[in-house]
Formats: C-alpha cells, sequence, structure tokens
C-alpha cells in the first residue's frame, strides 16, 4: 500500500511535468496546426543555458528566469524563421522541419557540451517528506513542480479565457482570415503562441532536468510522454493537456513502479494508440469531422 | 522504334539487370573497405525504397523504420544463432516477422493523419528498442546479440574476400526490394494507392478499400525494411544491440529519403549514398581541420538536421526533383510525342 501512494505521488509530480509539455504542443497546435516535434530539444538547449548560468553565477533563480527568457525568445525566433515560410504547405512538410531542428539541435548540443549526461541543480530538496516516520516519494522540489505547472496553466488560462490579447489569440488560430479583415494582427499573435508555448517547454525542461539528468538525448522520452499526454488531451484544450498529463504521469508511474521503468516508452505508445483508436480526437474535446 | 519494353515486368526485369551489372562490376573493382560500403548502402538503400514508396504511394511517413529495421535484425539473429537456421531463410523470416509487426502500425497509419502519425511512430521507434534492456535472456540487453560471419561458398575460390560475399548478399536483397517495389509502383495496385494518397473520399466512392490498400503499403514497407535490418545485423554487421536501432536512426533514415526527394525511387540511391558516406566524410572534415571529438561524433547529426530543414525549405523535391526539372525539357519533347504512353505509366 505504501509503494501504491508513493507511486500515486510520484506519478503527480512526473505528471505535471508532462503536463507542461504537453500544454507547449497544444499552445503550438491550437496557433498553427503543427506539432512541434522540436519541443524536447528546445528545452534541452534552454537547460543547458540555465545549467551554464547557475554554474557561472551560482544562483539557481538566475538561471530558472534565464531559461525561460531564452525559452521565450527561442520559440519566437523558430516560428519567424523555420515555421513561416511552411505553414501554408502540406502538413507533412512542417513535421519535417520540427524534425530536422530537433535533429539539428541534438547535434549543436553534443558539439558544446558533449554527449554524456551532467546533473542539474533541483530548487529545492529532493529528500522526501517524512510522515508519521515513513519518507514519502515525495519531496518539496516535487511539490515546487506540481505549483509550478499549476500557476503556469492558471496563468494561461486566464491569459485566453480574461484578456484581450487572449481573445485575438483564439480568433487568429481559429478564423485567421476573418481575424485578419477585422484588424488583428495574426502572424505577431502566432509568433506569441510559439514564444508562450517555448517559455512551457523551458519550464518544463529546468523543473524536470534534476530527475533526468542533463544531457543531448535524456529529453526524448519526455517529449513523447508530452505528446501523448496532449493527445489524451485532445490537442486542441490546454486544460485536457494538464488533464492528459496527470492521468499519463500515473499511468507511467505504475507501470514503471510495477513492471520496470524499461517499459515506460512502451507503455505510453500503447496508451496513445489505444486513444487514437478509440477516441482520436482526445478525451477532452467534441468530436469534429475531418476536412476534406 | 522502342528501345524500352512495354510491360512493366519485362521492363523492371532490364531495370533489375542493368543494376545488378553495375553493381557487380563496382564490387570486383573495390577492396574490401569500399565493397563494405557497398554492403552498407545496399540495405540502406533496402530501407530507404520503402519508405519512400510509402511516402510516394499512401503520402504517409513513418518515422518508426529504424525499430522496424531491429524487428529484422534481432529475428534474422535469433534465428541463425539460436536455432541455426541458414541466412537466406532467416532472411525471409526477418521480412515477414517486420511485414506481422507492420501490421497493427499499418492498421493505425491509415486512420491517422500527418503529425499523429508522426507522433505515434516517433514513440514505437523510442519505445521498441527498450524491450532488449527489458527482456536480457531473450535479446541480450545491451550487449545484444552476435553470430559468426557468413561463409563465401567453395566454389568461389578459397581466397573469396568475406567482404565482397556480404556486399554480393546485401546488392542481392537491394536489386530483390527494387524488383520488387518497381513492379508495385507501376502495377494497379500502385494506381490505386495513388488515388487514394491524392483524394480518399474520390477513391472510395470509386470503389477502392482505402483501408486495406494503405495497410498494405504500409506492410510491404515495414518488410523493406525487416529485410534491411536484417542484412545489417546478420550480415554486414554480424551484432545487434539496441543503441543501434535509437531514434537517431529512424530520423536518418527520414533524412536519407528527404534528400532524394519523397516518393522517388531512385532519390532512395542518393539517400543510400548520402547515409553511406557523410559519416566517412565528417570523419575526414573532422580530421583535417582537427576539431574536438565532441564536434567529430555529432557532424553529420548537424547535416542530416541542416538537409531536413533546407530540404523543406529550399528545394522539397530532393536531388531527384532537381534532376527531373533539368530532365524535364528533354521529357515535355518526348511527352508530346507520346501522351498516351506516358499517361499509362503515370497512371
Amino acid at each position: 500500500m505504501t509503494k501504491f501512494i508513493d507511486l500515486t505521488l510520484n506519478g503527480i509530480s512526473n505528471g505535471a511535468i508532462y503536463a507542461a509539455v504537453a500544454l507547449a504542443l497544444v499552445l503550438i497546435w491550437r496557433a498553427t496546426r503543427i506539432v512541434n516535434f522540436a519541443q524536447g530539444a528546445m528545452l534541452m538547449i534552454t537547460t543547458f543555458i540555465a545549467s551554464a548560468v547557475v554554474s557561472s553565477s551560482g544562483s539557481y533563480v538566475l538561471g530558472f528566469v534565464v531559461a525561460l527568457a531564452v525559452g521565450l525568445l527561442f520559440g519566437a525566433v523558430v516560428e519567424r524563421v523555420l515555421i513561416r515560410p511552411v505553414e501554408s504547405a502540406p502538413p507533412l512538410n512542417a513535421v519535417i522541419v520540427t524534425l530536422g531542428l530537433y535533429t539539428l539541435l541534438i547535434a549543436v548540443a553534443g558539439m558544446i557540451w558533449g554527449n554524456s549526461p551532467r546533473s542539474f541543480p533541483a530548487a529545492f530538496s529532493l529528500r522526501g517528506y517524512n510522515v508519521g516516520g515513513t519518507i514519502i516519494l515525495f519531496s518539496p522540489n516535487d511539490a515546487f513542480i506540481v505549483l509550478v505547472v499549476i500557476a503556469v496553466a492558471v496563468l494561461l488560462a486566464a491569459l485566453f479565457r480574461a484578456t484581450s490579447l487572449g481573445l485575438q489569440m483564439r480568433a487568429s488560430a481559429f478564423a485567421p482570415e476573418v481575424a485578419r479583415l477585422l484588424g488583428v494582427r495574426v502572424g505577431r499573435l502566432l509568433t506569441l503562441g510559439w514564444a508562450l508555448a517555448a517559455l512551457a517547454g523551458a519550464l518544463a525542461g529546468v523543473l524536470v532536468a534534476p530527475a533526468t539528468f542533463l544531457g543531448p538525448n535524456n529529453f526524448d522520452p519526455i517529449l513523447i510522454s508530452g505528446f501523448v499526454a496532449a493527445v489524451l488531451g485532445g490537442l486542441d484544450s490546454p486544460p485536457g493537456a494538464v488533464v492528459g498529463g496527470v492521468v499519463l504521469g500515473l499511468a507511467l508511474s505504475y507501470v514503471s513502479g510495477y513492471e520496470g521503468s524499461a517499459l515506460e516508452p512502451l507503455a505510453a505508445l500503447v496508451i496513445l494508440m489505444i486513444v487514437l483508436m478509440v477516441r482520436p480526437s482526445g478525451l477532452f474535446s467534441t468530436t469534429g469531422e475531418r476536412r476534406v | 522504334m522502342r528501345a524500352v519494353p512495354r510491360s512493366t515486368l519485362a521492363r523492371s526485369l532490364v531495370v533489375v539487370l542493368a543494376v545488378a551489372i553495375v553493381l557487380f562490376a563496382l564490387s570486383e573493382a573495390f577492396g574490401d573497405y569500399r565493397n563494405s560500403q557497398l554492403a552498407t548502402g545496399a540495405y540502406f538503400f533496402a530501407v530507404l525504397a520503402g519508405l519512400t514508396v510509402l511516402a510516394g504511394l499512401s503520402g504517409r511517413i513513418s518515422l518508426g523504420h529504424g525499430a522496424l529495421m531491429a524487428v529484422g535484425a534481432y529475428t534474422a539473429l535469433l534465428l541463425i544463432g539460436r536455432e541455426g537456421w541458414s541466412l537466406a531463410p532467416a532472411l525471409a523470416a526477418a521480412a515477414g516477422a517486420t511485414a506481422l509487426v507492420g501490421v497493427p502500425l499499418g492498421l493505425a497509419a491509415t486512420r491517422l493523419q500527418g503529425p499523429y502519425l508522426a507522433g505515434a511512430t516517433l514513440a514505437f521507434a523510442v519505445g521498441l528498442p527498450a524491450l532488449g534492456d527489458r527482456f536480457p535472456g531473450l535479446f541480450g540487453g545491451e550487449n545484444g546479440l552476435n553470430i559468426n560471419p557468413p561463409t563465401p561458398p567453395s566454389w568461389l575460390g578459397a581466397n573469396f574476400s568475406l567482404f565482397r560475399w556480404e556486399a554480393w548478399i546485401a546488392c542481392l536483397v537491394a536489386l530483390l526490394v527494387l524488383f520488387v517495389l518497381y513492379n508495385l509502383v507501376h502495377s494497379g495496385i500502385g494506381r490505386a494507392l495513388r488515388a487514394t494518397r491524392d483524394d480518399e473520399i474520390a477513391a472510395a466512392l470509386c470503389g477502392l478499400h482505402v483501408g486495406r490498400l494503405q495497410t498494405l503499403a504500409f506492410v510491404v514497407s515495414a518488410a523493406c525494411a525487416g529485410l534491411a535490418g536484417g542484412v545489417l545485423g546478420a550480415v554486414v554487421q554480424q551484432l545487434a544491440t539496441p543503441s543501434a536501432f535509437s531514434i537517431q536512426l529512424s530520423l536518418d533514415l527520414l533524412a536519407g529519403v528527404v534528400i532524394g526527394g519523397l516518393g522517388s525511387l531512385w532519390g532512395a540511391v542518393w539517400g543510400a549514398i548520402l547515409l553511406t558516406l557523410l559519416p566517412n566524410w565528417a570523419n575526414d572534415l573532422a580530421n583535417t581541420l582537427s576539431l574536438s571529438t565532441n564536434v567529430k561524433d555529432n557532424l553529420p547529426l548537424a547535416v542530416y538536421g541542416l538537409v531536413l530543414i533546407g530540404a523543406m525549405l529550399a528545394w522539397p523535391g530532393g536531388i531527384q526533383g532537381a534532376l527531373r526539372a533539368l530532365g524535364g525539357v528533354r521529357r515535355r519533347r518526348r511527352d508530346r510525342r507520346a501522351v498516351g504512353d506516358v499517361r499509362r505509366q503515370e497512371g
């Protein structure tokens, strides 16, 4: 029973990270109908930069802030330079461009920082809380992760629901031509969408790095989990992404705890296949027709 | 006067024979090192041809073909190493087993659109190699499986080079793949597949079984990957490890088909040449410029990334597309002479 509780708590903190990556994917999908397969590599780069800042300045907070700022800028640049030219092309082209960016970023990171993983500092202690004499598998750092991801999700929801900017972003994603006719600067808002998504990704990178360590390929499973979580939530809905992330985090935590961590990516694949076969539009979205 | 035979079967045999003669001449002219590169290029061609035909015929892309190669390699090595099978049936079984694995993926592929399919096959590519670690007794864990190299038959002479023999086997497999795919592309099935690619609904209204056809395309493509994996594992490397079939292999394969030109069988030749020679070129370049090991190890990867991005932004047709554009003037002139003939070929 303690193992089950431990795995549940562990699943929640992992799920928060998947939710952050899923949020990054969903924001981009909503804005540009593109799945950003380079997301895992982009958050790897921002986390490496954070690591460099932390080790040279000694301040975790500074590294954290720099990672988010770089992520914001990085997302905007990628959208302007690489994605804009293929936005009107067949969807396959954008998929290939993001995979190319993924490959290129992995290579660049390997060239600069080497291929062997390094450690990354955590914001708070990684020792589990002591509840009635037993150490549970939930540390102050896990609490920090969950709270930060909740805060970001709430801020994003507020942005989309309560501000004029959010309304314009939703409009330009939903009906770009009409929005443009009404005077919305659609292009800029798409860039902003990518920037915000990269920010959420950068956040996930800094939060997960203490557990996975930091290396060019260390975030590949996170990208897969984020994608599965986003599909679980319907790829289109930010609240769906958060719920999908937590559900997947729990499921993978149980699989990993009872069957071994090597099966985690395969379990994610099986969940993905089941969702896509049974309910391709995700668990939380209303069914829409495929456009001809 | 007609230089090219009318029937697809005869035409494919002419093509295969011509390529076989070229490959034989190359293997005679090459030393051991070049012959092992020839073998590498041959299995890369087999998997790239399957992948590019899938993309060209059904408009779908798979990021899981690296993992499908792993299925073929492990099948061949298990059958040869544990069960004592000889090479040819083991390779056939490798293709068969991979085709079986391809069936559920193909069924999924018919129901999924662009990014969903890419994500699902990507998850497959990341997840499958982990099985090697999960069942170390069967798959040998991190160290993988290994077998003895194939021995050249005695009638070739006692001093026949092992590398040349490996190149011959690999090239034979590549020719088989070329023969099958050439006929598939130019057959009624190929035509029907192109129809489903261009407009699924119209094709279904014409009475075509869209799902069945696209699953078939995926399964054929998977079988090619399994065959290539079998050659890689059992003939060229005599070794299969989980790390050899990482997600990176799948992305390298994607770069290979994109640079050749998606959908072009001849583009697969360019892709195979790139994937075979680029690591060596990068190595040589890094040595002449005396770059650090970090840079040297990651140089091919950087090139693949640039190829993928550059191809999509600048020349979506790849090398074969550029060549076709060059030959376009000549072709248009010929087309005017034999419009009906071209229509028949293009379907």
